[in-house]
């Protein structure tokens, strides 16, 4: 039997505040434990919450990047279980009535079919702290710093049919809360995570086979492989006459499983109910329309006006806007040389080679957008050529020099003097007797080869620096006239 | 609707209540009569009032995104009844 895969994300992007959610405390990563913990983050009795207007907006900003409805009047809930770094014994998040209600984006799937996936809702919640379980005989050691920190939690439709989609889903919420600036995206450090509802059903069925939670999913790949190997976990388990259970299961990147994770079954009554210490949260019109007026150029227009003003391919386009760092790289480069075309290629070629070998973000990349627009000048206007552009660009990867004083001193230069070129052809003519003789008899079709050899010798003798294109032409003509 | 001995064990566990045998039987009657008063009370006819999340007729007030607290790591850190490196120590819990 064929099988469909079915999947809904719930991603939590933590909101960039400067404050937590509801404290004063400020949000940090990595500080030392419990010092950025306030009385409301520790759930002392008495001390009440109160919201950051800026995680409000954030929440709204987004909504109106994907087009969603933007509840004016949206309540804060208490959903209640027991842990140790949850210390409140509830954490407060929205359930009936969250901020965001129902939007959609667009994905790209291939280099023409896009898809377009629903978004359910969008909320306001706290984190919890962090529990440390080694270290400690028969005891857990409790963080706080990072409870109250604002997230949203993004929840999809169950539009998503196979793991490759689940990561375009998320990469394009990836780089709307980027470009917008809400979340910095930071995914080793926890900024953004997403738990993976997965199903099975047979190809052309309509009703929805019973869902896995896989929990705390935190890079692209990962979401990848947790979501193949659940779907074909499942495969497996209903083609042996078994049945899925509804549970949660936690990826584990280090074995490659998933595995269910009991303690919490039992747990999954959360008697939400309204936070009495926080009332119902109100926006009007005038609020949400400043914020559409003043929100950035997102991922698809800029991808639109790649296509529109710099004449990409719809493909390269997508590549290049997909990540605001990366659009932001090309842009500085296609400003200095001019030249999208050649700063995508460079860009999607050989920068991305490098950064993916070095384990580097672009945003660290150690070649500036400048030099590289600057290293793609001096091949328009043909002071480099090709291979010695090649050997620029390693040379500027290991060095913040000027490219135009590495060009000299690497002798980088190219050598346009005909004369010059002339010589060294001339010489090499008339010093490879033999393999101009083996040329002259020759058929046509083999002669294209031989010529490379005459070439590689004339780069040779120019030590790189001739113009591969004009030791070409000068060879030929020489060669042919010899016939 | 009416409460039986499990409904109450099952709230009490959410709770992380422990309940004697003679109390359980107490609780199925005294919660039993509050859910009986939310019986009566749901033969008011509410079709043109709107739920309420809060009884106070008033809009969440929001704060400046600043940081306003210093840190009270020590002070916070006595109160507990057992720390170490920092952290506030509990018994072992693990998923």
């Amino acid at each position: 039997m064929s099988w469909e895969v079915v999947i809904g994300l719930e991603i939590h992007a933590q909101l960039a505040t400067r404050s937590k959610l509801f404290s004063g405390a400020a949000v940090t990563f990595g500080a030392i434990p419990n010092t950025h913990a306030t009385l409301v983050d520790l759930g002392m009795p008495g001390a009440l919450p109160v919201l950051n207007e800026s995680a409000l907006k954030m929440a709204v900003q987004f909504g109106v990047a994907i087009d969603a409805e933007i509840k004016q009047h949206s309540v804060f809930t208490r959903k209640n279980y027991f842990y140790p770094d949850l210390p409140k014994g509830y954490q407060t998040s929205q359930m009936d009535e969250p901020i965001v209600g129902q939007g959609y984006v667009d994905i790209q799937l291939d280099h023409s079919r896009c898809k377009r996936i629903g978004v359910t809702r969008a909320h306001l919640e706290e984190d919890a702290g962090k529990s440390l379980h080694e270290n400690f005989t028969g005891m857990t050691g409790i963080d706080l710093n990072r409870s109250s920190t604002p997230l949203l939690e993004i929840v999809s439709e169950p539009d998503m049919r196979s793991a490759a989609e689940a990561v375009a889903y998320m990469r394009k919420i990836h780089s709307i809360v980027t470009t917008l600036g809400i979340c910095d995206g930071n995914m080793a450090e926890g900024s953004m995570r997403c738990d993976a509802n997965v199903s099975i059903r047979p190809v052309g069925a309509v009703k929805l086979g019973t869902r896995t939670e896989l929990k705390n999913i935190n890079s692209f790949r990962f979401v990848e492989r947790a979501i193949m190997l659940e779907a074909e976990r499942q495969i497996n388990l209903l083609e042996a006459g078994g049945v899925v259970v509804q549970e949660t299961r936690l990826y584990d990147s280090e074995h490659n499983t998933t595995r269910s994770m009991r303690s919490k079954e039992e747990a999954n009554d959360y008697r939400y109910f309204p936070c009495p210490d926080l009332l119902p949260v109100h926006i009007d019109d005038d609020y949400i329309a400043n914020i559409r007026a003043q929100l950035p150029e997102l991922p698809d227009q800029r991808c639109q006006r790649f296509i529109d003003v710099y004449g990409l391919s719809e493909y390269d386009a997508s590549v290049l806007s997909a990540n605001r760092s990366m659009a932001d790289y090309f842009e500085v480069v296609q400003r200095c040389c001019n030249d999208p075309k050649a700063s995508a290629n460079w860009i999607m070629g050989e920068l991305t080679k490098y950064l993916n070998e070095h384990h580097i973000d672009i945003a660290d990349a150690p070649i500036s957008a400048p030099q590289l627009g600057q290293l793609l000048k001096r091949i328009a206007d043909n002071t480099i050529h090709g291979n010695a552009a090649k050997i620029l660009f390693e040379a500027l990867w290991h060095s913040d020099d000027d490219v135009d004083k590495i060009i000299v001193n690497k002798g980088l230069k190219q050598l346009s003097d005909v004369g010059a070129i002339e010589t060294m052809v001339d010489e090499v003519i008339s010093t490879h007797v033999d393999q101009v003789q083996q040329y002259i008899l020759a058929p046509a079709p083999r002669r294209d080869r031989m010529l490379g050899f005459f070439v590689g010798r004339v780069m040779q003798a120019s030590k790189g620096a001739a113009n591969p294109s004009q030791v070409n032409k000068l060879l030929l003509q020489k060669l042919n006239r010899l016939n | 609707m009416t409460l039986v001995d499990t409904d109450i064990k099952k709230i009490a566990h959410l709770a992380r209540l422990q309940i004697s045998q003679n109390e359980l039987i107490d609780y199925v009657n005294s919660l039993g009569s509050i859910l009986a008063l939310v019986d009566h009370m749901q033969q008011v006819n509410t079709d043109d009032v709107e739920p309420l999340a809060n009884p106070l007729d008033q809009h969440q007030r929001l704060r400046v995104d600043q940081v306003t607290t210093v840190n009270q790591h020590d002070e916070f850190m006595a109160l507990a009844p057992v720390s170490d490196a920092g952290l506030y120590l509990v018994p072992k819990v693990i998923e």
